[in-house]
């Protein structure tokens, strides 16, 4: 999974949707001022379920 | 594995609060326009609240009805342009408040366009007034002590409203779960498909979060819709190819 900080706003949505407990909030700001999500690639399961419900096309599934 | 990447018709980055549920909601419609090959022969009508944010970041045309009009004037559109694809996109407020009349007897006349009408239960832009959809004992700006049913009556269902009607396509989908995310994506593609078919009307009512106005932490929006809202709006398939499915 690919994510652009840039588009997160610190809902956390994700990280209360994510099965593999992925997801955590991070102590970086974006731009905006949000802090933004990190991202455990061990845990993660390219599920993309973090794609389906984030409102701010934060995250992609790319092609390995 | 199937790649799964923002959909171009998002052409900037949306301006809603945090968790609001019409990103996702918009981010669904654009997939489904994109991968139905309509990106570029769809039309939107907007009238007011928070989707009118869309007007520069979802790259659609768009025309601006008047508050609460976007049904009349989609059905302008389409009798003009019957090759394309012709939607409105309304919050509650807008298209079951003061929109209520046009909303309703665009379903009445089967009119051959769709409607997506996002339920957040409140007036999102404005503050948090109360809206038809809110719930008995919602408080809201306009009812600090929580909506009394007795003398501003029960919450609107739509869906009711249009269920007896003879229309083409009838569902109301949730943005609480990826799974509900999945099964509001058949939905509205199975609305626009009913219009391309020239099956008549469509309707696709959206239970979603207004996070800000609702005062609520994500994850207790989440619960709020799952264990409290579709308990008065259920979700399901109400008309399918112009039957009733009796859900
Ligand atoms: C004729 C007119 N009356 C009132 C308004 C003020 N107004 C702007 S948005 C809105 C309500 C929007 O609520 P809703 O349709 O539920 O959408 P949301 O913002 O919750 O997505 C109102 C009443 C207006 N713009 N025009
Ligand atoms: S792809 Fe699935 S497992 Fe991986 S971070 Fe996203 S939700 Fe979690
Ligand atoms: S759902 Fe999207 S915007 Fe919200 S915290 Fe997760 S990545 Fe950020
Ligand atoms: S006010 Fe509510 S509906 Fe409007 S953008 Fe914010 S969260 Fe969304």
């Amino acid at each position: 999974m690919t994510q652009n900080h840039e588009l997160c706003k610190g809902c956390g949505y994700c990280i209360l949707q994510c099965p593999k407990d992925a997801l955590s909030l991070s102590s970086t700001v974006n731009r905006k001022g949000y802090n933004v999500v990190d991202l455990d690639q061990e845990k993660c399961i390219l599920c993309a379920i973090c794609y389906t419900v984030c409102p701010d096309s934060v995250f992609e599934r790319v092609e390995a | 594995m199937t790649e799964k990447r923002t959909p171009n018709l998002l052409v900037e980055p949306n301006k809603f609060c945090p968790g609001c549920g019409h990103g996702i909601i918009n981010r669904v419609l654009a997939e489904v326009l994109e991968e139905s090959g309509l990106a570029d022969y769809a039309v939107g009508s907007l009238a007011v609240g928070c989707s009118c944010l869309m007007m520069d970041t979802f790259g659609t045309d768009w025309v601006q009805a008047p508050h609460g009009r976007a049904a009349a004037v989609a059905v302008g559109l389409k009798r003009m342009r019957p090759d394309c694809c012709i939607f409105t996109y309304q919050g509650d407020g807008d298209s079951m408040a003061i929109g209520f009349s046009e909303t309703l007897y665009a379903a009445i006349r089967n009119e051959n366009i769709t409607a997506i009408l996002v339920n957040n239960g409140i007036f999102g832009m404005t503050g948090g007034q109360m809206a038809p959809t809110s719930l008995p004992g919602q408080r809201t700006t306009t009812s600090p002590k929580g909506r009394d049913a007795g003398t501003t009556g029960q919450p609107l269902n739509m869906v009711d409203q249009m269920k007896h009607l003879p229309i083409g396509y009838l569902a109301r989908g949730s943005v609480a779960s990826a799974k509900d995310i999945n099964k509001l994506k058949k939905y509205i593609k199975a609305a626009i498909e009913t219009q391309m078919n020239g099956g008549g009307y469509s309707m696709v009512e959206v239970l979603s979060f207004c996070p800000t106005n609702w005062k609520m932490s994500m994850e207790k929006s989440v619960a709020h819709v799952q264990n409290t809202v579709k308990n008065i709006f259920p979700v399901g398939e109400f008309v399918k190819n112009g039957e009733r499915t009796d859900a």
